[in-house]
């Protein structure tokens, strides 16, 4: 089974809050990919904002993005990348 | 008759819309709606299920029309948040966890959703800090847009105030762009919250519909019922909750007045502005967003001569980016209205509050790192609003004006960072006005004693009186002991300004003021007098500028001047104007009967 995943830290200063959760919902849903995110034991869909509010990311913390289905290698580059630039928010 | 609490109450808050409106509360509350609890049969199930999928839909339905009249960019920046709301309507998990408690419960739709966004609210609660609050409120707000389409079939803040005939002042804790773009604005006649300051969004909304609010009262919320009668004076920052027949006859005398004068002013806005015996003065606005051009329009300012632009720092937890200042000044630039737009970098400190960045702590900060000063120090902070001014510059007559300057150095440092920037911007072909014209304020009484090597290196002054007159006197206006001696016409404070209009003329360049002394009509001979280029102000003083001005002689104003300058108290200089404008606008100037 393949699966891409990856470890990042949440960057902007407040935290995945609704804004960047919105934005994360939007750009998963444009891949076919099952998305998961994983934080202290917990994995919610990546395609749902309430799954990603109910991890409660502030600052700093560590979550686990896990991408797999047709464009898993695309989907987990361009999300990556979303986290990484603390979803434009600076 | 039916007895009233709170008779006559007086709340003070904060007038930043102004009027005077008497009228009947229109409470908007929120989260108070009962839920009711009731337990369903099986065959029951669907019909609930299906209850709960109406209401999903009727509310992303509603958010959406919301988004689509959302009328100025000023709202739009707020959009987000009802993308946000939308996507968390549409979320799978969210619907199921309903769906399965309506189900596995056995309850009504209503018990099941606020079963299930107490257990997401639960989880969230697991952190303490804003981030928390920030999301448990978009959860409280999508929980009670539904809790309401349930219950009432639709969300009734909507309803009552589309149906309702009468006008009704919106009485409320604080209002969301989302609530204030659904309500009906032509049915409303003021507005109340318990929390805000000049540059919330129920002030912005205020001042563009020019309907009365008066902001921060605390807890008028809690105070009032729907129906009460209350008088908001937008004006003086005052609520009248119940108020009594003498006091409502006193503000609606008030009311009247205040309409006449302002339908008389709206004639005048667009006459030029010129003196009887044909010297030209520039009439300008300051303002502080570009929701306020209508009104700058309509009441007839020429020009810009002060943005401030520290309200793009605050209403915000980051920076805005050179792209964002861009976007804002060329809007402004592309008014061809505007024979100008000064706008003035980023004078955080002092008086105004720098809440969301972060400074440490300085004991006496209007004297502190500020403007210029920071903007020095911070010189990525500094070329970010620079690079957004230049490359407005190509769209519109836009002025750039430099505050708090203390000395020549820091002109020449500014000089070198705008050259800089020019060069960074050639480098990549973005086009821009080489020629914009640079500015300073005088505000610290230091430029003015070297007003004339100043005046070698830049286009423009523009006297900013607030600061220059509690600097020069070394008083603090908000100090109530020594408040009284803040005097504008104070023999040293016009000294001071003649010697930098001389200066300023002497070497071919314009001089401006812009601070409130500007806006008060008693001073206008007087500035007249000493031969300001350009007089700035709130956009609301403008006609009644014109009107001084094009009801008076230029000698006259010479005269005056001369007179009021051999004073050596500003009481009697002011006493002689008092006499002065009494006379000649019997109207708008109060006699002073104690002649």
């Amino acid at each position: 089974m393949s699966m891409v995943e990856g470890e990042f830290t949440i960057k902007n200063r407040f935290g995945l809050h609704a804004r960047p959760a919105a934005l994360f919902v939007k750009k998963a849903s444009e891949f076919s990919s099952e998305i998961w995110m994983e934080k202290d034991g917990t994995r919610v869909n990546g395609k749902s904002i309430m799954g990603l509010l109910m991890l409660a990311c502030p600052l700093g913390s560590k979550v686990r993005l896990e991408v797999e289905g047709a464009d898993e290698v695309d989907a987990f580059s361009e999300l990556g990348k979303l986290i990484e630039d603390g979803f434009n928010e600076e | 008759m039916k007895e009233d609490v709170f008779v006559n109450k007086t709340l003070k808050g904060i007038g930043v819309s102004s009027g005077i409106i008497t009228g009947h509360v229109y409470l908007l509350e929120r989260g108070k709606i009962p839920v009711k609890k009731t337990t369903i049969k099986d065959d029951q199930i669907e019909k609930e299920i299906i209850r709960f999928r109406t209401a999903v839909k009727k509310a992303i339905n509603e958010l959406n029309s919301v988004k689509q009249s959302i009328p100025d960019d000023e709202m739009r920046r707020h959009a987000f948040i009802i993308d946000a709301h939308i996507l968390m309507l549409q979320d799978d998990y969210f619907f199921k966890e309903v769906v399965d408690t309506i189900k596995d419960e056995k309850i009504n739709a209503e018990w099941a959703l606020d079963i299930v966004v107490s257990r997401f609210l639960a989880s969230f609660e697991n952190i303490d800090d804003l981030y928390l609050k920030e999301r448990g409120q978009d959860l409280k707000y999508i929980f009670d847009r539904l809790l309401r389409i349930l219950v009432k079939g639709k969300t009734p803040v909507i309803e009552a105030t589309k149906k309702k005939t009468a006008r009704g002042i919106i009485v409320a804790h604080d209002l969301s762009p989302a609530d204030t773009i659904q309500l009906n604005l032509n049915k409303i006649s003021g507005f109340v919250t318990d929390v805000g300051g000049r540059t919330s969004h129920t002030s912005i909304v205020a001042r563009a519909l020019e309907i009365p609010a008066v902001v921060g009262t605390g807890n008028i919320t809690s105070l009032v019922k729907n129906n009460d009668k209350i008088i908001v004076d937008g004006d003086e920052g005052v609520v009248i909750i119940n108020p009594t027949r003498e006091v409502q006859r006193e503000y609606i005398s008030k009311q009247l007045r205040l309409r006449n004068i302002k339908k008389e002013y709206l004639k005048i806005a667009g006459l030029k502005s010129e003196t009887r015996d044909g010297f030209k003065i520039k009439v300008g606005a300051n303002i502080e967003l570009l929701a306020e051009m209508d009104i700058v329009e309509r009441y007839g300012a020429q020009g810009i001569g002060l943005y401030r632009t520290e309200y793009l720092y605050l209403s915000r937890k980051t920076l805005p980016t050179e792209i964002e200042h861009f976007h804002i000044y060329k809007k402004l630039a592309e008014n061809k209205k505007m024979e100008y737009i000064t706008i003035r970098t980023l004078d955080i400190g002092g008086d105004k509050f720098a809440s969301q960045i972060e400074m440490s702590k300085e004991i006496n900060p209007a004297m502190g790192l500020r403007a210029i000063r920071l903007c020095i120090k911070e010189v990525d902070l500094f070329k970010t609003q620079l690079k957004g001014i230049l490359r407005a510059s190509a769209y519109g007559p836009l002025k750039l004006l430099i505050p708090m300057v203390s000395g020549l150095d820091e002109i020449i440092k500014a000089k070198a960072i705008i050259k800089e920037c020019m060069e960074e911007l050639e480098h990549k072909r973005i086009e821009f006005n080489r020629d914009i014209k640079i500015g300073i304020m005088i505000e610290v009484p230091a430029t003015c004693m070297i007003s004339d090597m100043l005046a070698k290196e830049i286009d423009f002054f523009s006297i900013g009186t607030n600061d220059l007159i509690q600097y020069t006197l070394a008083i603090d206006r908000g100090n109530e002991y020594v408040s009284y001696l803040y005097e504008p016409l104070h023999p040293a404070i016009l000294r001071m300004i003649r010697h930098v209009v001389d200066v300023a003329h002497a070497h071919e360049i314009e001089v401006a003021m812009c601070g409130e002394m500007a806006g008060e009509g008693l001073y206008i001979p007087v500035l007249i007098g000493l031969g300001l280029d350009e007089i700035s102000m709130n956009p609301y003083a403008v006609p009644k500028a014109k009107k001084i001005i094009r009801g008076i002689d230029h000698s006259y104003c010479r005269e005056v001047v001369s007179e009021i300058m051999l004073k050596g108290s500003s009481k009697e200089a002011e006493f002689i104007l008092r006499k002065e404008m009494a006379r000649l606008f019997p109207q708008d100037f109060i006699r002073c009967y104690e002649e």
